[in-house]
């Protein structure tokens, strides 16, 4: 019942989740020596996800070691701009995913309420 | 680590991991300029070392402090025949620390905690408005 009244935006929202962790993992980890940044490709997660496939397993197989832009000599991959940028997308992603949610709890307490 | 790790724990170790590196910042310009008699006992600036740490079920990594260790740095001889420390060749043993070095590692220690609170109250009002649905 809840898988059909909310579609795909409660996997959405469980991927932006695992999305974010993943992102706050790299932010912590910008002075490491050697660290590889991660970050999920959410399309290919989504459409994963979609197939039917569980949302945690979707993420994990969706995740991918970032490219840098310019590569530090400690062979850390963390930029830090570009995970800030990363994590505020992801942030307004999660965002808009629990508006459509929420206008979806709304419209079913509008038709119990029978207005 | 016995419980998962979350969002939350990511954050906290990864602050406590620069707090460290801070300190060992504070420390070495609090030692800057200190003088010994002997090349061995002059101060040897600290840094402290990270690692990742990796938590397998949850694919997440937070940062681990192996240790704060002693650099490799040679103490700087002076000649000061009158410091009231100075050996039978009249030189004193300054420590080697860079000031300049140590006040960027403090700037960028204290721009990376800054980055993680602002993460981490990102994601708690996102959990926030997840919970009350509003």
């Amino acid at each position: 019942m809840a898988q059909d009244l909310f579609g795909i935006h409660g996997k959405a929202l469980e991927l932006r989740s695992q999305r974010m962790g993943l992102i706050a993992s790299n932010i912590a980890n910008a002075g490491t020596p050697g660290y590889k940044a991660k970050d999920i490709d959410f399309a290919t997660a989504i459409r994963a996800a979609d197939k039917g496939m569980d949302a945690e397993a979707a993420g994990k197989t969706a995740a991918l070691y970032r490219v840098p832009v310019m590569p530090s000599l400690d062979g850390n991959t963390v930029e830090l701009q570009n995970e800030q940028l990363a994590f505020s997308e992801n942030a307004v992603g999660y965002s808009a995913t629990l508006d459509f949610i929420r206008g979806r709890v709304d419209t079913v307490k509008r038709a119990l309420r029978g207005e | 680590m016995a419980n998962p790790l979350n969002l939350f724990g990511v954050a906290q170790r990864g602050m406590s991991a620069q707090l460290v590196r801070m300190n060992a910042a504070a420390s070495n310009l609090a030692n800057a300029g200190s003088v010994s008699a002997t090349e061995q006992g002059a101060y040897k600036p600290i840094r402290a070392v990270f690692s990742e740490d990796l938590d397998r079920a949850s694919g997440l990594a937070t940062v681990k402090v192996n240790g704060v260790m002693r650099e490799q740095a040679a103490a700087v001889r002076q000649h000061n025949p009158d410091h009231p420390l100075a050996d039978e060749n009249g030189d004193v043993w300054t420590a080697p620390v860079d000031e300049n070095a140590e006040m960027v590692e403090m700037l960028e220690a204290s721009r990376q905690y800054q980055n993680m609170v602002e993460a981490l109250s990102t994601a708690k009002q996102l959990m926030l408005d997840t919970l009350r649905m509003k």
